[in-house]
């Protein structure tokens, strides 16, 4: 069926910009920012969902950083070390290396923006242990207004910004990147953006399973990081991996936030079961440490809660006065409306739903060293790219090295105009929702299936239940047609729909095909509950292949840099 | 399809005696694009229940009319 923009009142708009980033959030501005500063005669364009002021992971700023390499305190060397443990040997040391190595340059540059970073009387870095044996994590009590400076070096450096339109697809033609197709969320109009070059810094896939909560936007991650790009980069033909390697998070119960240990254990808190004893040594967020807390949320010494109650009333004032202020300042409201306080009572914390995420686990777009893609044109950086563990430091590295690379890439290269047919296409499928307003809305669509991969995703995995989620995400293909919106906003939650479908089955497949346990509780089948070197030592990637189905392949892991005896250094974080 | 209206307790709440007319402070900021103008009164108000409880609306909101509560489910 031949649906076209025009049929609703709605405009084309065409654009044309050397480099197009996809996505105003940590990544994104950087990215933009990099790439003016390596070519500011490049015109350089970011395109955001919603507006880049208030936009992404850190719409709301910051309270630490968690991957902070300072001389002087740790090295690279011993960064990569670190994260090639705590991700059980599966990592592109190379690509792990660059966050260690360019973080501390970007933390200098932000705070020549006007970032704040926490320091002693001294005047060093304040930097915490939090990981299981470096200190990275540097706290930012003031880091409330990380976005609006971002947006303010963006407008400085001259780079273009459209706030409100949504990216769909990317456009690929002779075997490149060569744009992106969208809308409008306001007006409908539908959107062609000619580009030489794209990066695609649209976060993690934070809608893909339901919060115990029921509410679908109580999430951990911004809820507009719906898996925008894992499905544009796969549709694409770029290959993604550690997808099996889920995002779990261990949140205060009910909230959509940390308790939050990254800040508060440095001040003497620490994670503790119902009894109040320890049962974790160490709070850095890994797959083994969400194990131990699964372990004791299921036995009879659960509930488990972030304990602070033993601090003096002070201590505890200043923990509030961050957590209460930065990334998450609806956490104190959620806390009165309780009538909880951190001096009588732990906070009940569990376990979130799951999510891809590189910057909490491992699971991305392909990215190597350079934030390249395996699609020439194409880079990733920030949550959707494949660095394990990479956080906001690792996000603005990659933005960095994505936009930089980006510049130099595309210096030879002319725009071509985009197929007619691909064009038409992707209206029908991105309009069809309007053509039927009384169509299934896309709330119950997408609740529905949530709800599903809660029920047949949520680790411990189990082969057969597996089996029959993968059968019902391919079937939901058929489902989405159902969808009805009557505005363009509807539309835009239509189409984030489409691509956590894509998320859930490229989850499904990808768990599947990894015959092993891993990673803790993020890879725990119960048909293999063991770690499995000789066979599955190697990344699991997936790719669209040219017959349009979802391939999956073993991709060894690149020689290491930095010997790690994986056999003698195991991640174990359990008190016993 | 037949069709219902469902209430629901939002987590955005516009004092209207203090929102500008001519004011798109809130509708600017949000992540979730949620909230729209009232066209016969001109005040701000949640259309779509889809929030995230991230709070840019209320903090850059120039006359304090907004208070973002905890999502019902959630609190």
């Amino acid at each position: 069926m031949q649906i076209l923009a025009t049929d609703f009142g709605f405009k084309i708009q065409r654009m044309q910009t050397d480099v197009l980033v996809v996505g105003g959030g940590t990544a994104g501005t950087m990215a933009g920012i990099k790439a003016k500063q390596a070519n500011p005669d490049s015109d350089v364009l970011i395109l955001e969902k919603a507006n880049i002021r208030r936009s992404g992971a850190i719409a709301m700023g910051m309270d630490g950083v968690n991957t902070a390499v300072i001389p002087g305190n740790s090295t690279p060397e011993q960064y990569v070390r670190e994260i090639t443990i705590a991700n059980d040997g599966i990592v592109n040391q190379k690509a792990v290396y660059e966050t260690g190595r360019l973080g501390f340059e970007v933390i200098q540059e932000l705070e020549s923006w006007g970032v704040k970073f926490q320091k002693d009387p001294d005047g060093n870095y304040d930097l915490k242990q939090v990981h299981r044996v470096g200190k990275y994590v540097l706290p930012m009590p003031e880091g409330k207004d990380l976005k609006k400076i971002l947006t303010r070096q963006v407008k400085r450096h001259g780079v273009n910004v459209t706030n409100r339109v949504m990216a769909t697809r990317v456009i690929v033609q002779n075997g490149r990147a060569t744009g992106v197709v969208g809308f409008d969320v306001r007006s409908g109009d539908f959107v062609v953006i000619q580009a030489k070059a794209v990066i695609l810094c649209t976060g993690a896939c934070g809608r893909l399973g339901l919060p115990a909560s029921g509410y679908l936007y109580g999430t951990y991650e911004n809820p507009t990081n719906a898996g925008d790009g894992y499905a544009m980069a796969y549709h694409a033909g770029a290959e993604l991996t550690n997808i099996e390697c889920f995002q779990i998070n261990p949140l205060i119960k009910d909230y959509n936030g940390p308790a939050c240990a990254y800040v508060a254990s440095p001040f003497g808190a620490y994670t503790a079961n119902a009894e109040g004893h320890r049962f974790i040594n160490c709070d850095y967020w890994s797959g083994q440490m969400m194990l131990e807390i699964y372990k004791e949320l299921n036995s009879g010494n659960g509930p488990v809660h972030l304990k602070m109650y033993h601090l003096d009333d002070d201590t505890i004032a200043e923990i509030e006065s961050i957590l209460w202020a930065n990334e998450r300042p609806s956490r104190g409201r959620f806390h009165e409306g309780r009538g909880e306080n951190y001096r009588t009572h732990g906070v009940e914390m569990n376990i979130s739903e799951i999510g891809l995420c590189s910057g909490h686990s491992a699971s991305g777009v392909w990215v190597n060293e350079r934030a390249e893609t395996t699609v020439p044109g194409l880079y990733a950086a920030g949550d959707m790219a494949s660095v394990p563990h990479n956080y906001m430091i690792g996000a603005f590295v990659y933005g960095r090295v994505a936009g930089e690379n980006a510049v130099d890439y595309l210096q030879s290269l002319d725009h071509l105009e985009p197929d007619a047919d691909f064009l038409a296409a992707e209206q029908a499928r991105i309009y069809h929702p309007l053509t039927q307003p009384n169509g299934i809305p896309h709330t119950q669509v997408e609740y529905k299936l949530r709800r599903l991969v809660n029920d047949y995703l949520q680790p411990p995995k189990s082969p057969h239940k597996m089996e029959i989620g993968l059968e019902k995400f391919v079937a939901y293909t058929d489902t989405l047609t159902e969808m009805g919106a009557r505005d363009p906003h509807e539309l835009m939650r239509c189409a984030e729909v489409h691509f956590i479908r894509d998320c859930a089955e490229m989850a499904a497949r990808a768990s599947l095909y990894r015959k092993e346990t891993r990673w803790g509780l993020y890879h725990y089948r119960l048909d293999y509950p063991e770690k499995n070197d000789a066979e599955w030592f190697c990344h699991v990637n997936l790719k669209k292949a040219e017959t349009g189905e979802m391939e999956l392949f073993k991709r060894p892991v690149e020689p290491y840099i930095i010997d790690v005896d994986l056999k003698e250094e195991v991640y174990d974080v359990a008190v016993r | 399809m037949a069709q219902t209206s469902q209430r629901v307790d939002v987590p955005v709440i516009v004092d209207e005696s203090k929102c500008l007319e001519k004011c798109n402070a809130c509708i600017e900021v949000c992540p979730l694009d949620v909230l729209v103008k009232n066209p016969e009164t001109g005040k701000a108000y949640m259309k779509y229940d889809e929030c995230w409880f991230c709070l840019p609306c209320e903090k850059e909101c120039p006359t304090g009319a907004i208070t973002v509560q905890i999502p019902f489910l959630l609190r």
